[in-house]
């Protein structure tokens, strides 16, 4: 079967964009000026949450079939590995921010420290553990599949809107332009795909 | 064209609100409560290690923290009182040894120190600040920098004798 030659650009250009999102802000940070006065752990931790917000990206696209070659049952199936990709990415980057600076982030967890985006970061990282649970109990929740998919779809735009404005409020590594994209990015995709779902349509 | 910033509803404002105040009371005269001491800030004591050494600089320097300490109530200045500083510098991370330092006031109760370029960590670039002598209350201070190219944070203490 052949297509017609702008059939065959979109998905072309559609995995460029994506990769451009993702692998611009990773690069342009792996040359920021901070790296050279920070320890190995902190700057593996500060990677660990670039990784986390790239991931946010896929995983609207994964479930959605947006990305194309992985619609239908191979993208929901990626979806969830790369679910479990985001929680190690996680883990990483709040275990490698503690062994860096224990108190910082104690005061983040507590909510009690100084700074607002620390704030938003711990409510992200709070929803995304509840999807975990969420989806690690599927089955035995017994709830139907709409209601299941609301409380995930909640929970996911917690977790895209609390994780970028986490992300925007930080003076870190990552570079101002490529990191506002990617935010973007993160939000409009969860937003596109929790629309086009219509789980608050009245059912007739 | 000269501009008048200060329009004629904006004074008026100012002169409604200013009546109001006086005839409510609100307002608080300086000699009635006098200087209210200085709150530690939120994760001001974060990295502490106290008993930091007085040093002439810390490092290499090239950055200034410097500052006020003044007592309580009258704010007479306070000479010859010790504070503590440390930040993550291009020379270290705020828990290293290295990136703590401690200096005096002088008989005007300001302290001055030099100390390396304090580049952001956990998100902001700040400094940490401490008057922990015994002889006042103790107090944590955790100035943000406006940007992080500055050289130089200020941070002020006023302090409620222990």
């Amino acid at each position: 079967m052949r297509r017609p030659p702008e059939r065959a650009l979109r998905p072309l250009l559609i995995w460029m964009a994506v990769v451009l999102l993702i692998l611009l802000p990773l690069a342009l940070a792996a040359f920021s000026p901070l790296l050279q006065w920070r320890q190995p752990v902190y700057i593996a931790a500060g990677f660990a949450g670039i990784i986390a917000m790239s991931l946010l990206l896929l995983q609207p696209l994964l479930a959605g079939g947006l990305l194309p070659g992985l619609d239908g049952p191979r993208g929901r199936r990626l979806h969830r590995w790369t679910g479990a990709c985001l929680v190690t990415a996680l883990f990483l980057h709040v275990a490698g921010l503690f062994v860096t600076s224990p108190p910082d982030v104690i005061d983040a967890l507590l909510f009690r420290s100084p700074t607002p985006f620390s704030a938003w970061g711990v409510i992200a990282m709070a929803a995304v553990l509840a999807t975990t649970l969420l989806a690690v109990l599927r089955r035995r929740l017994r709830v139907s599949p709409r209601t299941w998919r609301r409380a995930h779809v909640v929970l996911a735009l917690v977790i895209v809107i609390g994780s970028a404005v986490h992300a925007l409020l930080i003076e870190g590594t990552m570079e101002w332009v490529t990191k506002v994209g990617l935010c973007l990015a993160v939000v409009g995709a969860t937003a596109k795909v929790a629309v086009g779902l219509r789980l608050w349509r009245r059912q007739v | 064209m000269t501009r008048c910033f200060i329009s004629r509803r904006a004074l008026l404002a100012a002169g409604a609100v200013g009546l109001v105040v006086s005839r409510a009371g609100m307002s608080v005269p300086a000699e009635a409560k006098g200087l209210a001491p200085t709150r530690s800030m939120r994760g001001g004591s974060n990295n502490y290690r106290p008993g930091a050494p007085v040093v002439d600089r810390i490092g290499g320097g090239g950055f200034w923290m410097s500052g006020t300490v003044r007592r309580a109530g009258d704010g007479a200045p306070l000479a010859g009182q010790r504070i503590q500083i440390w930040a993550h510098t291009t020379e270290g991370h705020e828990r290293d040894q290295r990136s703590h330092g401690a200096t005096l006031t002088d008989a005007n109760g300001v302290f001055r120190l030099e100390m390396p370029q304090i580049v952001p960590a956990f998100g902001q670039p700040h400094g940490h600040l401490a008057y922990d002598s015994g002889d006042f209350e103790t107090v944590f201070l955790r100035p943000v920098m406006n940007s992080s190219s500055d050289t130089s944070l200020e941070a002020h203490f006023v302090l409620q004798p222990a």
